[in-house]
C-alpha cells in the first residue's frame, strides 16, 4: 500500500471511528462507513490539511470512496 | 396562571420519575447526594488549563475516572466520534440526560409515544470553549479548515436535539436560555408543556462547561468571582460568610424526566416528587446586580408558592441561590420577608458552597437536592459558613447536614439580567 493510501486510511478510521479492517478501498464513506454529509465534509478538510491539496467542491462531491480519495490525492501530488 | 389551588386546580399534574446528574462531586445521582451529604467539596484549584495568568484560579471540574468509582469516563457514554462533533456543554447534558432517562425506564414504542415525549435542555452560555477554538482559526486565515461542526457543537439547543435523536423523543423539542436561572426555567417551563397538554413527558435540565479561559476571564471582568482562596480552594465558596468574595465556577449538569402522574402511575414508575409551584420575575433594574431587598426575589418566591397552593408553613427546606456573593444577603432578606415568623422553622441552605456555581446547570441539579432532600429528610449544608455577615432566624446549615422532616421545598434561581425564577416540589 502506497504512504497516501496509508495515511487516507487512517484519517478515515480517526474521523468515522470506524474498525480498520472495514476501511477497503471500495469502501463508501456513506454507505459503508456510518459517514454523514457534514461527515464528508469534514474529511475532506482533513485530507486538504494533511496532504497540503486543495480538493474543490466539485471534485470533493464526487469522493465517495476511499479509493476515489486515494486516486484524488495520488494525482495532485503527482502533478 | 394565578390558578391557587395546585394539585386540585384540575390541571395535569407533573410528577418526577428519573434523576440524572454529572458535577464537580461526580457521576450520578446517589454518589453526588452522598458526597453532599457528607460535607465534601468539588472545588480544587483548575486543571483544564493553566490558570496562573488569571485571577480566579479554582473551580468545580468534573472528576474524571472509572465509572465505577462516580467519575466520568465520556467514551462510555458518547463514542469518541460523536464526542467531536459537541462541545462539552453537550457532553455533560448528554449523560445527565442519558442517567435521567434510563432512571425512568420511559421507553417509548409507539409513534404515539414517542411524539408525547419530549426534551428541554438550557444552558446559560453554551459551547463557549468550541466558540474561542473556531475564533482563533477564523482569526488565523483558515476560514475555509473551520470544522462543519463548529455551529451544531456550539448551539444551546443541540443538548436537547442530541437527546431526541439518541431516544427518539419527537415531541416538543426546546431550549432555555436564562443565564443562572436556565435549569430551573427548563424544569418549570417543561412542567408547564405538560399542565398544558403539549406532552405527556418531558426530559429537562440545564447543562453547562464553562471553566476555560475564556469563561473565567470574563467573569473575572465582571468582578464576580472569588480569587482570595485560590491557595485554598475548599474555602473559596462561602455563602453568606462574611469573608466570602465572589462565586465559584462548576461544570456539570442535571436533568429529570418530568411526567404527567396518571402516564406515570400507569405505568407503575417510580415517583421522586411533584412539581407542584413555579414562579418568575423580571428586576427590571441592572445587568448583573439585584435590586435593593431583592424585590424580583421576592415575587417570584411568592408565585411559586402561590401556584402551588402552599404556605410559608408548609415549605421545609429552601434550597438558595446562595452563590457566595455580595448578593447572599439580599436573598436572605427576601426570604425572611415573605417566610414572616415561619423563617424560624425553615432550613435553607446553598449546595454552591460544595459543588460551586453551575450556571445553567445549578437550577437543575438544586432541585434534584430538594428533591432527594425530602426522600431522605435531610436538609444538605452550607460549607465555610463560619462566621455570617447578617445574623437570621432562617437556619443555614452551617458546616454540617440536618434531619429535618421536608415535605415541601423551594429551589431558587436567580441570572444575569435581572431574570428569578422558583420551583416548588412536594412529596407525592
Amino acid at each position: 500500500m502506497s504512504e497516501i493510501a496509508d495515511k487516507v486510511k487512517k484519517i478515515v478510521v480517526e474521523h468515522l471511528g470506524v474498525e480498520e479492517s472495514k476501511v477497503t478501498p471500495e469502501a463508501s464513506f456513506i454507505d459503508d462507513l456510518g459517514a454523514d454529509s457534514l461527515d464528508t465534509v469534514e474529511l475532506v478538510m482533513a485530507f486538504e490539511e494533511a496532504f497540503n491539496v486543495e480538493i474543490p467542491e466539485d471534485a470533493a462531491e464526487k469522493i465517495a470512496t476511499v479509493k476515489d480519495a486515494i486516486d484524488y490525492i495520488e494525482k495532485q501530488k503527482a502533478a | 396562571m394565578l390558578q391557587s389551588a395546585g394539585a386540585n386546580s384540575g390541571r395535569r399534574r407533573v410528577v418526577v420519575t428519573g434523576m440524572g446528574m454529572v458535577g464537580p462531586l461526580g457521576l450520578g445521582v446517589e454518589n453526588v447526594w452522598s458526597r453532599l451529604i457528607a460535607g465534601e467539596s468539588g472545588i480544587e484549584r483548575i486543571t483544564h488549563f493553566d490558570p496562573s495568568d488569571l485571577p480566579a484560579q479554582v473551580a468545580g471540574q468534573v472528576p474524571e475516572g472509572p465509572t465505577s468509582e462516580g467519575k466520568l469516563t465520556l467514551s462510555d457514554w458518547i463514542s469518541v466520534k460523536d464526542q467531536r462533533k459537541m462541545d462539552r456543554f453537550i457532553h455533560m447534558g448528554l449523560v445527565a440526560a442519558t442517567e435521567a432517562v434510563e432512571d425512568s425506564g420511559w421507553k417509548p414504542q409507539t409513534e404515539e409515544d414517542k411524539c408525547a415525549t419530549g426534551v428541554m435542555i438550557g444552558s446559560g452560555i453554551g459551547g463557549l470553549q468550541t466558540i474561542y477554538d473556531a475564533s482563533i482559526t477564523v482569526h488565523e486565515g483558515r476560514a475555509k479548515r473551520l470544522s462543519p461542526f463548529f455551529i451544531p457543537s456550539a448551539l444551546i439547543n443541540l443538548v436537547s436535539g442530541h437527546v431526541s435523536i439518541k431516544y427518539g423523543f419527537q415531541g416538543p423539542n426546546h431550549s432555555v436560555v436564562t443565564a443562572c436561572a436556565t435549569g430551573v426555567h427548563a424544569i418549570g417551563d417543561a412542567a408547564r408543556l405538560i399542565m398544558f397538554g403539549d406532552a405527556d413527558v418531558m426530559v429537562a435540565g440545564g447543562a453547562e462547561a464553562t471553566v476555560c479561559p475564556l469563561g473565567i476571564a470574563g467573569f473575572c471582568s465582571a468582578r464576580a468571582l472569588s480569587t482570595g482562596f485560590n491557595e485554598t480552594p475548599q474555602k473559596a465558596s462561602r455563602p453568606w460568610d462574611k469573608d466570602r468574595d465572589g462565586f465559584v465556577m462548576g461544570e456539570g449538569s442535571g436533568v429529570v424526566v418530568l411526567e404527567e402522574y396518571e402516564h406515570a402511575k400507569a405505568r407503575g414508575a417510580k415517583i421522586y416528587a411533584e412539581i407542584v409551584g413555579y414562579g418568575m420575575s423580571g428586576d427590571a433594574y441592572h445587568i448583573t446586580a439585584p435590586s435593593e431587598g431583592h424585590y424580583g426575589a421576592f415575587r417570584a418566591m411568592r408565585s411559586a408558592l402561590k401556584s402551588a397552593g402552599v404556605t410559608p408553613a408548609d415549605v421545609g427546606y429552601v434550597n438558595a441561590h446562595g452563590t457566595s456573593t455580595m448578593a447572599d444577603d439580599l436573598e436572605l432578606e427576601a426570604v425572611e420577608r415573605l417566610f414572616g415568623d415561619d423563617a424560624r422553622t425553615l432550613a435553607m441552605s446553598s449546595t454552591k458552597s460544595s459543588t460551586g456555581h453551575l450556571l445553567g446547570a445549578a437550577g437543575a441539579i438544586e432541585a434534584i437536592f430538594c428533591i432527594l432532600a425530602m426522600r431522605d429528610n435531610v436538609a444538605p449544608p452550607t460549607l465555610n459558613l463560619d462566621n455570617p455577615s447578617r445574623e437570621s432566624v432562617i437556619d443555614r446549615v452551617a458546616h454540617t447536614a440536618q434531619q429535618r422532616q421536608i415535605n415541601v421545598a423551594l429551589s431558587n434561581s436567580f441570572g444575569f439580567g435581572g431574570t428569578n425564577a422558583s420551583l416548588v416540589v412536594r412529596r407525592v
